[in-house]
């Protein structure tokens, strides 16, 4: 008896495919060519492929415009508006983290092309993870994000640091995916299927609210909390973040948050959106903890990766806000959110890469003392990113911050709304003190060492910082056309 | 209580069965038995060779590099065997599918050839 097998639609995989392929080609690159390679050389493919896969990532965009928003492949897969938008979150991720990890790597002698496999792996993962319309399949692209993670946390192997880095996000991680898992097989119990949509028809058939649902239902935010380092499950992050490979860090940051924040958008929005009055109030609590833990704990710290690991704690608590409203405009300013905090953060990170020198271990607030004087580009390009991230007015930030608040207001939660801006008062005074460190003049020549090194930019560091920047200031001005973009980009009613 | 759940409270019972046999027995046997400690009765019992120094001590990484290429393609295995079963049902689609499997499995061993894991020095 033949076994039915159901029709594969290439196209809508293609994005992941070209990455993934991609992956591939680099591995075997890199031993066959090993170190005849030029300068920079896995670098630019890496770009290249991440630019390859836009191409039929605007094809789908074009088609969804179209009206051809579908599931495919037994709709496990579904291409809309919202799965389109974190493709292209994802690609601008690696660009930005490929070009910065070319001089990184050199400096700390750990060239070859495995950094980028695992890179470009890792984000053929979260691109699952954003199209994935079966909770098995965004299991998938969970898995196949976090380990290619785990490796990229410790690939700095002799640096003690990055090695417990590893480990802790291995453990942990393991344990995480172990909750998911065990929230999707109580989901399946109750509703009979793992697919979004079987969920979603189940549940507006059955107004259905017993506690193996809503058991589920916390199993999956314990698993999807984890992985955006939401509070309570936050523990990791700052000693994973400060641990790792610089560079890797903010991809990390970024990547991550976005492929798990767009599995945490589509479940609790597409698939359980009617049982919204049920995850609210959690959701709620988590975004409060997130935001006030998340920027009280990063004013203590005087490590400045440390405190950016905490600073990304509060950020995922922004789009928590901006998931809590459960409306379009609480969706679209999420995004938006992500979409901004990706090169804000990659970008911060990427300054934090130069200024730490070879050693990749000294990231202390007194080695920014001065920094305005030896570098004024770089400590202005990061005080636009601190601002950013504080929310002034005139960069990507605000925006970003103003979205998800003013959905919080629509939608009532006026406590949530205050406590946003709270944080981000909070949050101010932090980032402001690194600004006001590197605008300090050193005091005396003979200071620390580290504070009078000189620091050595990077071609691609530069380019990676330079478009951050564009990014940044050029979104704060004409926000239109990305905001237009996460407005088009709707989850796929199912 | 619901249906559902009741059928869960046979597997609570068994569990619990299962605890209080095991304890009992033990307890009983314990509360029967002389204790003489002697340093011999803790070695692992006709499990070859005694063992020398401590459960913590060094392997070569070597060993651990073997084992994740006797891992990788253990799995290889747990997947072929299935389709192995099923394979005249799911014809040239599943054979193609298949090879592409192996493939991307093999370039993980070309990878690990290539980095000259391969020889033991």
């Amino acid at each position: 008896m033949p076994v039915q097998l159901p029709p594969v639609d290439w196209t809508t995989i293609a994005p992941e495919g070209i990455f993934f392929v991609g992956g591939l080609v680099l591995l075997l690159g890199g031993v066959f060519v090993g170190r005849r390679a030029p300068r920079g050389l896995w670098s630019v493919a890496t770009v290249v492929v991440a630019l390859l896969a836009l191409w039929p990532t605007f094809h789908l965009w074009h088609q969804i415009n179209g009206g051809h928003a579908r599931t495919a492949i037994a709709n496990a897969i579904v291409i809309d508006g919202f799965a389109v938008f974190f493709f292209v979150v994802v690609v601008s991720t690696v660009v930005l983290g490929a070009l910065l990890a070319d001089g990184y790597l050199r400096r700390e002698g750990l060239e070859g092309s495995e950094y980028y496999v695992l890179m470009l792996l890792s984000a053929s993962g979260a691109m699952l993870m954003a199209s994935a319309n079966d909770l098995i399949v965004v299991f998938l692209g969970l898995e196949i994000l976090s380990i290619a993670l785990y490796t990229l946390a410790g690939y700095q192997q002799r640096r003690a640091g990055s090695q417990e880095a590893a480990i802790k996000y291995f453990v942990l991680g393991a344990f995480s995916s172990a909750f998911f898992l065990y929230g999707i097989a109580l989901i399946y119990g109750t509703t009979g299927s793992t697919n979004l949509g079987d969920i979603a028809a189940f549940l507006r058939d059955n107004a259905l609210t017993n506690g193996m649902l809503l058991a589920g239902l916390a199993l999956l935010l314990v698993g999807l909390g984890f992985k955006v380092a939401a509070v309570p499950f936050h523990m990791w992050t700052p000693d994973v973040y400060q641990g790792a490979p610089t560079p890797a860090t903010g991809f990390m940051a970024a990547a991550a948050k976005a492929g798990g924040f767009a599995a945490l958008l589509r479940i609790f929005i597409s698939a359980f959106g009617n049982n919204r009055l049920d995850w609210q109030p959690i959701v709620w609590a988590l975004a409060v903890l997130s935001l006030l833990v998340g920027s009280v704990l990063a004013v203590v710290q005087t490590d400045v990766k440390r405190m950016l690991a905490y600073s990304s704690i509060a950020h995922a608590g922004y789009v928590l806000v901006g998931l809590q409203a459960a409306t379009s405009r609480g969706l679209a300013g999420a995004l938006f959110y992500l979409f901004a905090y990706a090169f804000m953060i990659i970008g911060s990170f990427g300054v934090v890469t130069l200024v730490a020198r070879r050693g990749d271990d000294d990231h202390a607030l007194d080695t920014y003392r001065g920094l305005a004087y030896r570098r004024p580009a770089l400590a202005m390009t990061f005080t636009v990113f601190l601002l950013a991230q504080t929310g002034v007015p005139l960069t990507s930030g605000f925006l970003a911050k103003f979205y998800v608040i003013s959905a919080a207001v629509e939608a009532r939660s006026y406590a949530l709304a205050i406590i946003a801006m709270v944080a981000a008062v909070i949050a101010a005074f932090f980032y402001l003190r690194i600004v006001i460190v590197m605008y300090a003049r050193p005091e005396g020549a003979e200071d620390s060492p580290a504070a009078t090194a000189p620091v050595p930019i990077a071609v691609g560091a530069g380019v990676s910082l330079a478009i951050a920047l564009g990014f940044t200031l050029v979104v704060g001005f004409l926000p239109s056309a990305v905001f237009d973009f996460a407005r088009h980009a709707t989850l796929l009613r199912l | 209580m619901s249906d559902f759940l009741r059928q869960y409270l046979t597997v609570a019972i068994f569990g619990g069965a299962a605890v209080m046999m095991v304890g009992l027995m033990l307890g009983a046997g314990r509360l029967v038995r002389p204790t003489r400690p002697q340093p011999e009765k803790y070695l692992n019992y006709e499990c070859g060779v005694d063992p020398v120094g401590t459960g913590w001590s060094q392997s070569h990484v070597r060993y651990y590099i073997y084992a994740l290429l006797f891992v990788m393609f253990d799995v290889e295995a747990v997947f072929i065997f299935p389709w192995a079963v099923r394979l005249d049902a799911m014809a040239v689609f599943g054979l193609i599918e298949m090879l592409i499997f192996i493939l991307i499995l093999a370039l993980g061993l070309l990878y690990a050839w290539r980095k000259g894991v391969l020889r033991w020095i």
